[in-house]
């Protein structure tokens, strides 16, 4: 029998353009699979010879999910080449921007497009697997999905006038306030808020439970992660400094400035995929495979800075027995706990009485040629390093962005998925979709990563060594 | 009055016209009452079947996009181009000042965080960037044009309800249309 390979294009319900191809080996086992991210924008090229400050404007254009996480790590570079530092208030704004769109981002995950997978089944019909078949199923919870989006969009809206792309966070601190009458508005949401993620929380335990050797032997392949922590090593996503840990658990590099990036993360340019390999630098691209994100943050962390998500968090750490979980399922778990932890801490910045202070901004103009910002996005640790001449024009970007670092690991657990899954050239609808969910798990954001954006017909071909299609399935 | 269907596609573009959209909230659920939506990144779509309205999002950076949107064109009664990227390029086009080269080399070669062993991109399965992005109007007939970047939500809704209820949407016929 001829080496055969299928190839899944693109994903479906992720945000971005992607391919998968399974290579089958002669005897019809998966010899090898791959994830191709097919997009790609250019902006660490086009942004060359534009002023710096034009950055927190351009870089949110990157990403309409999470535009804030970017505009906040590119305010960030700013003021380091600015050599200031952001107001009290501008902070405690930027911070409830970025919980806000944490929300509103981790909802939109959870919600609309995993949701229909568990509540619906992984083999339901595809034509029904999504947000407005769960509507016609279960409308109370899509309605109060739809609505906690809507409250994570609510805080961009309320402090700037605009969800998407808002244009009030500035070098310095804020450009607008919050007014008495929005924080009131906003704290109304609280509850319900806190409600629909607790029942967030039963759906995804029951279904773990129901579920409990799938879910167990789901993409396992153990790896180091990486994520922000505060001075006590709890869970942060604002602003901190950076913690790696290795498979074990072991803290590799604790307290680390995000200014010295390049001493602990490198890339890798790959044929197959216009996302990069990013690795750990000290231990090579072979053994430094690290993961960011929602269970990267709680891998990494010491403890919660919040009650509700303290207790979430007890049962998480029990999962591992001391050690990180591996397990790329539990990525929703690890969401829906950093959800509540937003919810709780947004609670807290608005009570507090400075957050409608008009004390917004500091002043700052061009002081040093170099600025490097990072930040927590929704999807990992993100960081934007500028370099400018004396005018303060832009002579090299470089970004590197969540799901780019997940990459590695993305394809390793795609690989896992297929071994388990895919048996032969015999595909069933069923399978191909939980290939395709070890992707979802990791929330890519594609439009991020490759600085890109995509599309979603759904048709699989195998074809043998030379290229010919042996066997073609669309999708009903 | 039949049910109608939707379509929704991603092209070269940031997906924030598509949040935007999401933005409309609850009011997915009316236009879910009126249409089926049966292509769009937050469903399975198969392939694009004939629709009363395609919404599409962003420019047309490849040859993939250039083939998508003239199979869009054709399977669509109504085609809405979605955002400044799908109009006029916006930030999607600003790679149009350098040579595609070059774009490349600077992520792939010269970025400061890359190892010395990297490679081109260059997998068959790939797309293939176009040298210029160009707006949807450049290859086809568009009926309406939904501006901003992203478009008010208030806006995409009222231009989708109006289609839906078979009459036609006028420019400024919602009160909130502006950039930003
Ligand atoms: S118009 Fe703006 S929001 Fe829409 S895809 Fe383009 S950059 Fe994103």
């Amino acid at each position: 029998m001829d080496k055969k390979k299928i190839i899944i294009s693109p994903v479906t319900r992720i945000e971005g353009h992607a391919k998968i191809s399974i290579d089958l080996d002669e005897y019809g086992y998966v010899s090898d699979a791959h994830f191709h991210v097919d997009e790609f924008r250019g902006f660490e090229k086009f942004c060359e010879g534009r002023l710096y400050t034009e950055m927190p404007v351009i870089t949110p254009r990157i990403c309409g999910i999470c535009p804030v996480s970017h505009t906040i790590t590119s305010v960030k570079a700013c003021e380091m080449i600015q050599g200031i530092q952001p107001t009290y208030t501008g902070n405690l704004l930027r911070r409830l921007m970025l919980l806000g769109q944490n929300v509103s981002s981790h909802a939109l995950s959870f919600f609309h497009l995993s949701a229909p997978d568990m509540l619906l089944g992984f083999d339901a019909d595809p034509a029904k697997r999504n947000i407005i078949g769960l509507a016609q199923s279960n409308p109370d919870i899509a309605r109060r999905g739809i609505r906690l989006r809507q409250f994570g969009q609510e805080i961009s809206e309320r402090i700037t006038g605009e969800k998407i792309h808002s244009k009030g966070i500035v070098p310095g601190g804020m450009a607008v306030p919050l007014t008495k009458e929005n924080k009131k508005y906003l704290l109304g949401w609280i509850h319900e808020a806190t409600e629909t993620t607790l029942m967030a929380l039963d759906i995804l335990k029951i279904f773990i439970q129901t579920n409990q050797d799938m879910v167990n032997s789901f993409a396992t392949s153990p790896t180091m992660y990486l994520g922000t922590v505060g001075p006590n090593g709890e869970h942060e996503l604002y602003d901190g400094k950076l913690r790696f840990v290795d498979e074990e658990g072991t803290i590799l590099q604790d307290q680390l400035s995000p200014k010295k990036y390049l001493d602990f993360i490198a890339e890798r340019s790959v044929g197959f995929s216009y996302l990069k390999y990013p690795y750990y630098k000290p231990l090579g691209i072979e053994k430094g495979i690290y993961r960011v994100g929602p269970l990267a943050r709680l891998n990494v962390a010491t403890k919660m800075k919040t009650t509700k998500a303290q207790h979430e968090f007890d049962i998480f750490k029990r999962l591992g027995k001391g050690k990180p979980v591996h397990g790329t399922f539990y990525f929703h778990f690890a969401r829906l706990i950093e959800t509540l932890a937003s919810i709780e801490e947004i609670s807290h910045v608005l009570h507090d009485d400075e957050v409608t202070s008009h004390h917004l901004k500091h002043n700052g103009y061009w002081n040093y040629d170099e600025g490097i910002g990072c930040a927590e996005a929704p999807r990992g640790t993100l960081f934007h390093h500028y370099k400018t001449d004396k005018g303060g024009k832009l002579t090299n970007v470089n970004l590197l962005i969540a799901t780019g670092q997940n990459n590695p690991s993305m394809n390793r657990s795609v690989l896992d998925v297929a071994r388990q899954y895919v048996k032969g050239p015999d595909i069933k609808e069923g399978m191909l979709n939980r290939v395709e969910s070890a992707i979802r798990c990791y929330d890519p954001c594609l439009s991020c990563s490759t600085h890109a954006m995509g599309k979603m017909p759904m048709k699989i071909e195998v074809k043998d060594a030379n290229g010919k299609i042996v066997k073609q399935l669309v999708r009903e | 009055m039949n049910k109608k269907k939707i379509a929704t596609v991603w092209l070269g573009g940031c997906s924030g016209c598509h949040m935007s959209l999401l933005d409309i909230d609850e009011r997915i659920l009316d236009v879910a009452a009126l249409a089926d939506i049966v292509k769009s990144p937050v469903v399975d779509g198969k392939e694009m079947p004939e629709v009363d309205v395609a919404i599409v999002e962003g420019a047309i950076t490849s040859d993939e996009h250039y083939e998508e949107i003239l199979h869009i064109r054709k399977q669509a009664k109504i085609l809405i181009a979605l955002g400044d990227c799908a109009i006029h390029n916006n930030v999607t086009g600003l790679r149009n000042f350098f040579k595609l080269q070059e774009v490349f080399d600077t992520s792939y070669k010269e970025s400061p965080s890359n190892d010395a062993d990297g490679v081109m991109p260059d997998d068959p399965l790939l797309l293939k960037l176009n040298e210029k992005v160009i707006p949807l109007s450049e290859v086809v007939d568009v009926d309406f044009f939904i501006n901003g970047c992203p478009p008010d939500a208030d806006y995409i809704f009222y231009v989708i309800f109006e289609y839906l209820n078979e009459r036609i949407p006028q420019p400024g016929g919602h009160k909130k249309i502006q950039y930003g």
